[in-house]
């Protein structure tokens, strides 16, 4: 990932984002079968009372993933 | 070669009407209601058995199409592709990529949910592209609505080319169409979805005609996963691997492109059918209901008032039922006693009958636990507890979920090792069964109170803190540190068969289905009676027999001689009684069993007495009470006051009191730890399919408490 660039971990909470590409080759497959293609929108919706999982909102349903997941997906 | 394989396929469809009992495959995303639809579709029908290798039940069952036309129902595990992520959603491609397998599917039941239909489709597009014949079941038409999405039903029909019926599977509506549409004869989809790159065709080709593959995608498909299929034999598996590595073919990047170009079409599908009028009412509720089911305060003291209520239920709720049960068997055999006679009674009544009362004794706790948790999961509410403990769990290898098993297992091992099914990362899975059964189940407590009350004294500090009371505690912590400290170190030696991910759908809240609440606690209770059950008795047939009979007829010899003792002694009838039962017990082969390993268990400051109890009490552990007051013919009232009497006046070699502090703590670490139970041993085995993990929890929780009570004892002694 180049320096300046965000990813779902560091939305805020209600924050939007829109998906740029996917860093982990193998779990990409699992995040683009789950939706999160990219060009699609995504919300961060909650976090764990312990701030690990959160929840995030894409394609109008809900996700759950854990920090270090949400950080390989890569925002425009 | 085309023309030969669809002529064999004529004649299979052909075979199948007339055959009027066709195979059907049910199959979609997990949380589409495709389980409501397979309780739909087969009732009570239901047969459980296994997949070889992994540990998700086939369950399989016949559905009455229509009057005529009967089907075998099998229900897939839940994925999201053909790509599978767990070993668990391997056995859908091994099923339908082989031809030959027994469950070779005529018909697909592909179920979507209809409130989310871009990401359910992926999987249909897939299996679409396979040309096996397939229905569309449109479930949750309901939800899709108050979600505000419209469907031309029409028009997605002849988008998709196969069948779609339209189904709410919660109260059936919709089921009878479907059941009509997949008893006719069906054609092959008609349209496909991905275009496979040109550039990859040669080796598609080379792949299909050298395994006749009956279409291209199937093709692609053994290429990407001829690793994962268990039917091709090692030759086969070189051929691909030559062939791929020929071509440089470039499996994960494929994937991802293919996934990525199913979606545009899908999309594109989509705009023609499908209309969205925002209507989120129902995940709003959702979201204000998490905010405080998932708060940092209101949610974990909501979780765990419903874990104390969990816990409670198996603990004290089950216990009428079982004490029923206890006492229906126990009547049953003086029945019997009193009626016949002779050895084969005594098998029939102590043997066999007393292990069935076993196998009984943990239905209402299984049905109890599993009641709970089927509602926790079809209201949504599991997931939220996963997604709360998720971080905690995971520093001990564990993982979110294992926090029902592990709090079950304070009142029983038996249903907590069942509930670790929900668990769907293999390895957190099994580290959650392999500890779960050192956390103190109920059966500790018969033991830890009749040492307790020997060797520690009632005192009070403060007025109110019972010494007792706090040792009590202090063994029960003792486990659960040891249950943590164990899944710690499995996480480190355990190698991860899959990887681990946490990405999920989160579901929003839902009002449970009480029928399939109702099916979950059948099968688990069936489950755990049929397989685990069977171990049981056999294995409590052994014990009785090594309790009950000696070598040669010297249990009748020591009997005599205690009789003629007992004249001379001036006995009573009930103390002759218990003296022979004492010596016979000595004479048996347990009495032998337990002199055998004195030597082995000298170092733990335990005699050939306790040796017995030992062995005796792999029945069950509160068994050990039992069989002590018969070694020191303390009778069959097992009255603790009795029985610590008997204990106290009992004299080791220098005539100073046999129980001491150290000999008593060093037995109380044991049965913390020790694997004193085959009833988890035989539960483990049914849900680990193998013998494996059940023999290396014994060993390993043997071994560790056999190591903690040598310290205790060389310690304090």
């Amino acid at each position: 990932m180049k320096k300046g660039q965000r990813s779902v971990r560091d939305l805020k909470i209600g924050e939007k984002g829109t998906i740029c590409c996917l860093t982990d080759p193998e779990m990409s497959l699992k995040l683009l079968e789950m939706g999160c293609i990219p060009g699609t929108e995504v919300k961060l919706n909650s976090k764990a009372p312990l701030g690990c999982p959160v929840t995030i909102i894409v394609n109008d349903y809900t996700l759950s993933l854990r920090l270090d997941e949400a950080a390989t997906i890569v925002l425009k | 070669m085309a023309g030969v394989i669809d002529t064999a396929e004529a004649a299979e469809v052909k075979k199948v009407v007339d055959n009027s009992i066709s195979k059907i495959a049910l199959i979609g995303n997990p949380n589409c209601g495709k389980s409501s639809l397979f309780n739909q579709l087969t009732g009570l029908n239901q047969k459980v058995g296994n997949f070889p290798g992994v540990t998700v039940d086939k369950k399989t069952g016949i559905s009455q199409l229509t009057p005529q036309h009967k089907a075998q129902v099998i229900d897939l595990p839940g994925t999201y592709s053909l790509y599978p992520k767990s070993l668990d959603e391997k056995v859908i491609i091994d099923l339908l990529y082989n031809k030959k397998s027994d469950l070779y599917p005529d018909v697909l039941i592909i179920t979507v949910d209809a409130s989310n239909l871009k990401r359910n489709l992926l999987l249909f597009t897939q299996l679409a592209d396979l040309e096996i014949p397939a229905v569309l079941g449109l479930n949750m038409m309901d939800v899709a609505e108050t979600h505000g999405v419209k469907i031309n039903l029409k028009q997605l029909q002849e988008d998709l080319g196969v069948p779609v019926i339209p189904l709410n599977a919660r109260n059936g509506i919709g089921v009878a169409a479907l059941k009509i549409v997949t008893s006719q004869p069906l054609d092959k989809p008609e349209r496909k979805f991905f275009q496979i790159p040109e550039e990859l065709m040669v080796l598609v080709r080379q792949i299909r005609y050298y395994f006749e593959l009956k279409n291209d995608y199937l093709a692609l498909q053994y290429a990407h996963q001829y690793k994962k299929l268990s039917f091709l034999s090692e030759a086969d598996k070189d051929y691909i691997a030559d062939l791929l590595q020929k071509y440089q073919f470039k499996s994960n990047a494929l994937q991802a492109s293919e996934t990525i170009e199913r979606y545009t079409v899908i999309n594109e599908l989509l705009l023609d059918s499908v209309q969205v009028t925002r209507a989120e009412s129902n995940e709003k509720f959702s979201n204000k209901l998490d905010q405080v089911l998932t708060h940092k305060v209101w949610g974990y003291l909501i979780f765990f008032t419903v874990l104390f209520m969990l816990f409670q239920a198996i603990f004290a709720w089950a216990q009428y039922p079982m004490d029923l049960i206890d006492q229906g068997i126990a009547n049953l055999n003086s029945w019997i006693q009193g009626r016949f006679d002779g050895p084969l009674v005594n098998l029939l009544t102590e043997g066999v009958l007393a292990g069935l009362g076993g196998v009984f004794m943990f239905i209402p706790q299984i049905a109890i636990l599993f009641a709970f948790i089927a509602i926790l999961e079809e209201t949504g509410y599991m997931a939220r507890v996963t997604f709360m403990m998720d971080k905690i769990m995971r520093k001990f290898g564990l993982n979110g979920k294992s926090i029902v098993p592990l709090i079950s297992g304070v009142a029983c091992a038996v249903p907590a090792v069942m509930a670790a099914r929900n668990i769907d990362n293999w390895k957190d899975r099994m580290i959650t069964i392999f500890v779960t059964p050192l956390m103190s189940c109920s059966a500790r407590i018969p033991v830890y109170t009749v040492l307790i009350a020997l060797v520690v004294p009632e005192k009070y500090y403060f007025g109110f803190l019972n010494l007792q009371g706090i040792i009590l505690m202090g063994l029960y912590l003792f486990g659960f540190i040891a249950a943590v400290g164990s899944a710690w170190a499995m996480k480190k030696i355990l190698k991860a068969r899959e990887r681990s991910y946490f990405i999920m759908e989160f579901p929003v809240y839902k009002m449970p289905r009480w029928k399939n609440v109702g099916i979950t606690i059948v099968e688990k209770v069936k489950a755990f009676v049929f397989e685990a059950g069977k171990v049981i008795i056999a294995i409590s047939v052994i014990l009785w027999v090594l309790a009950s009979y000696g070598p040669g007829n010297n249990l009748e010899r020591v009997e005599q001689k205690v009789r003629q003792e007992a004249v001379i002694k001036n006995l009573s009838e009930a103390e002759t009684n218990n003296l022979v039962a004492s010596q016979k017990l000595e004479a048996s082969y347990a009495g032998i069993f337990g002199r055998a390993i004195e030597p082995a268990i000298r170092p733990l400051g335990f005699d050939w007495k306790i040796g017995i109890a030992l062995l005796t009490s792999f029945a069950a552990r509160e068994v050990f009470v039992g069989t002590i007051s018969t070694i020191y013919s303390v009778g069959e009232e097992e009255n603790i006051g009795t029985i610590k009497e008997k204990l106290m006046a009992e004299k080791d070699e220098f005539g100073q009191p046999f129980f001491t502090p150290a000999r008593a703590f060093s037995l109380l670490i044991y049965y913390v730890l020790a694997m004193q139970c085959m009833s988890t041993l035989a539960v483990v085995y049914r849900e680990t399919r193998s013998w494996k993990w059940p023999v290396m929890q014994l060993f390993y929780m043997s071994g560790l408490a056999y190591l903690c009570s040598y310290i205790v004892f060389q310690v304090f002694k």
